[in-house]
C-alpha cells in the first residue's frame, strides 16, 4: 500500500515584489491603474527580459553561428544557452529537440508541412477537438482537404470538458494524427493530457499537443506527457514576441524534411545538391530571432526563479476568489468546467443584454483590459451557442484587488445598460 | 452619464426602429462582422428610385444595432442617389459618440449592409473610396 506523503506546498508568491519587476504595470489608463487581464492573449514583460534583450543590442550584437569574433560568439552562446534553458524547462531529452520558431502557430504549420504532408495520406484520420485554437484546427483541416484525409472534431460535454467516450470511439476507428490542446484558450478547460496522449499513442496515432496555454502557467513535462510534438509561444510566458518553440522527439525531427530552405539550415551546398544541417538548425532557416530567443531564455529564468508550482497556486487562488463572485452576479453565464481542478486561470463569460464588445469597452474605461470576441475559437463559440464571449485571464502578477476591479467594471456595465 | 453609451444609443439598441423583415423588399443584403459576430440584414422596398420602406434585422453589440437603427430612420423616403451620399463620416457623425478604431466596424456594419442592398457594394464604407483613390 502506497503511503500518501503530504506534498510540500510551494511558497506563496510575493506578488508585490513581482509587480515591481514589470514597468508597464505601474501605468495608468484613463486616470486609473491598468488592470491587465488579457494574459491568454499575451503577457507583460519583466525588466529582466527587457534588459536581457537590450544588453545584446547594446553590448555584443552580431549574427549567430557565423562570425569567429567575440560579439558573434557571445551572442551565439546566449542563443544556444536559451535553447538549453527551454529544454530543461519542459524536460526535453536533449537541446536538439528544441526548434525556435515565431510562435505556436508557426510550430504547428511546420509540423503540418514537414511531417503532415509526408505522413498523412488519403483515407487517414486526423482527430482534433472543438476546444482547439484556430492554429491547431485550420492547418489540420486544410491538410485533410489537400490529401483526402478525414478531419474529426471531438466534442465537449455540458461541463465544457472533452468527451472521453467520443475521443475513445474515434481512436478505435483509427487515427494517424491526434492534435489536442493541453489547456483551452477560449474557456480555460484543462485536458487530462497525459491520459489522452496515452490513449492516442496506444491507438497508433502520432500526437501533437498545443501547450501555449499550459507551459506558462504550471510545470509541464513534455516527456511525461508522452506526445510526439509539443508547441508553445514565448510571448505568453513573459518573453518577447517571435520567440516560439517546437519540441519534438529527435528521431521525428531527423526523419522530417526541412520546412524552409535557405541559410543556416544547410551543411553543404553545390549546384547539384544540398545537404541539410543537423537538427534543430535544419528547421531554422535564415537569421533566427536570436535576440528574442535570448529574451525567452531570460523569461524562463524568471519563471523558474518564481517557481511554476507557485505560479499555478497563485492563479488558482485568484480564480477561487473570482469565480464564485462572478457566478453570483445576476445575468452572468460562465463557460467551462465548474471544478477548479479542470480549469486554468481563464474565465470566459457572457452577460444578458450586454454584448461582449460593449462590456469590454466599458471595462476599458475603468482600466480593465480583457478580451472580447471569439478568441480564435469559432467552432467553440458555435458549440457554446454564442457569437462571442468576454474573457479575463490572470497571471502571476495579478492580484485579488484586480479581480475585484473586474467585478466592479461588470457592475458598471450592468448599471449603464440597465440590466 | 456615459459619453459612449448615451441614452439615445441605448434606446435604439433596446428598441430598434424599423426592426423586422420586409416581405415586399426589392433589395436585401445580409452582412456580418466576423471579428465580433455582429450581424445585420437590410431590407429596402424601392419604387421609382425611392426608398418607400426600410427594415433591418440583426444581433450584436449596442453600437452596431443602434447605428443601423438610426440609419434606417434617415433613409426612409430618400432616393437611391441620396442614399449614395451617405458615407462613413456621415454615419460616424450622426451617431454622435466617440468611436474608437477598434469599434469603427461595429458602427459601420449597418451602412455596409445598406450599400450592399442598394447596389451590391461589398466593401467596408470608406475603403471603397481608398481603393478608387489609389487606382
Amino acid at each position: 500500500v502506497a503511503v500518501k506523503v503530504a506534498e510540500a506546498r510551494p511558497a506563496p508568491l510575493d506578488v508585490e515584489r513581482i509587480r515591481a519587476d514589470f514597468p508597464i504595470l505601474s501605468r495608468r489608463v484613463g486616470g486609473r491603474p491598468v488592470v491587465y487581464l488579457d494574459n491568454a492573449s499575451t503577457t507583460q514583460k519583466p525588466r529582466q527580459v527587457i534588459e536581457a534583450m537590450s544588453r545584446v543590442y547594446e553590448q555584443h550584437n552580431a549574427n549567430i553561428h557565423r562570425g569567429v569574433y567575440e560579439f558573434s560568439e557571445r551572442t551565439t552562446e546566449l542563443f544556444e544557452g536559451a535553447r538549453e534553458k527551454v529544454a530543461r524547462f519542459i524536460n526535453a531529452r536533449a537541446t536538439r529537440e528544441i526548434v525556435f520558431v515565431r510562435n505556436s502557430t508557426e510550430a504547428i504549420n511546420l509540423v503540418m508541412y514537414a511531417w503532415g504532408r509526408e505522413n498523412v495520406h488519403r483515407g487517414d484520420r486526423i482527430v482534433t477537438s472543438v476546444l482547439e485554437h484556430h492554429s491547431n484546427f485550420v492547418p489540420w483541416q486544410q491538410l485533410a482537404k489537400d490529401v483526402g484525409a478525414e478531419f474529426v472534431v471531438v466534442d465537449i460535454d455540458d461541463d465544457g470538458r472533452l468527451r472521453r467516450d467520443q475521443f475513445r470511439s474515434e481512436l478505435e476507428r483509427g487515427a494517424r494524427l491526434v492534435a489536442l490542446t493541453h489547456t483551452s484558450n477560449g474557456m480555460g478547460t484543462v485536458n487530462p493530457i497525459g491520459e489522452l496522449v496515452a490513449e492516442a499513442r496506444a491507438a497508433g496515432a502520432t500526437v501533437l499537443v498545443d501547450a501555449a496555454q499550459s507551459v506558462p502557467h504550471a510545470p509541464v513535462d513534455a516527456r511525461a506527457i508522452g506526445c510526439d510534438f509539443l508547441v508553445f509561444s514565448g510571448h505568453k510566458m513573459l518573453g518577447p514576441t517571435a520567440a516560439g518553440v517546437l519540441w519534438a522527439r529527435a528521431e521525428l525531427l531527423e526523419a522530417m524534411r526541412p520546412f524552409q530552405f535557405g541559410g543556416d539550415m544547410i551543411s553543404r551546398v553545390s549546384a547539384e545538391r544540398t545537404e541539410w544541417n543537423e537538427v534543430p538548425w535544419k528547421f531554422e532557416a535564415g537569421t533566427s530571432a536570436y535576440v528574442e530567443a535570448i529574451g525567452l531564455g531570460a523569461a524562463v529564468d524568471y519563471l523558474t526563479g518564481v517557481g511554476l508550482e507557485a505560479v499555478h497556486e497563485h492563479e488558482r487562488a485568484l480564480m477561487a476568489h473570482l469565480l464564485p463572485r462572478l457566478r453570483e452576479v445576476p445575468g452572468v453565464t460562465i463557460f467551462g468546467p465548474r471544478d477548479l481542478d479542470h480549469r486554468s486561470g481563464v474565465v470566459s463569460f457572457v452577460m444578458d443584454g450586454i454584448h461582449p464588445h460593449d462590456a469590454a469597452t466599458i471595462f476599458d474605461r475603468e482600466g480593465v483590459c480583457v478580451r472580447a470576441g471569439h478568441h480564435c475559437n469559432q467552432p467553440l463559440m458555435t458549440r457554446l451557442g454564442v457569437p462571442a464571449t468576454t474573457r479575463a485571464s490572470v497571471y502571476l502578477y495579478n492580484t485579488v484587488e484586480e479581480c475585484d476591479a473586474l467585478l466592479g467594471a461588470i457592475a458598471s456595465a450592468k448599471r449603464i445598460f440597465g440590466v | 452619464v456615459d459619453d459612449l453609451y448615451r441614452d439615445y444609443i441605448l434606446d435604439h439598441y433596446r428598441n430598434p426602429r424599423n426592426f423586422g423583415e420586409l416581405p415586399e423588399a426589392t433589395h436585401r443584403y445580409h452582412d456580418t462582422n466576423p471579428l465580433c459576430g455582429d450581424e445585420i440584414t437590410m431590407y429596402l422596398a424601392v419604387e421609382d428610385g425611392r426608398v418607400e420602406d426600410v427594415r433591418f434585422t440583426g444581433r450584436g453589440c449596442a453600437i452596431s444595432q443602434a447605428s443601423a437603427s438610426i440609419l434606417t430612420e434617415e433613409v426612409k423616403g430618400k432616393t437611391l442617389d441620396e442614399l449614395r451620399a451617405i458615407d462613413r463620416e456621415h454615419v460616424l457623425e450622426n451617431l454622435g459618440i466617440p468611436i474608437s478604431p477598434a469599434r469603427v466596424k461595429c458602427a459601420l456594419l449597418g451602412l455596409k449592409a445598406l450599400k450592399g442592398s442598394a447596389w451590391g457594394l461589398t466593401e467596408w464604407p470608406g475603403e471603397e473610396r481608398e481603393r478608387a483613390a489609389k487606382s
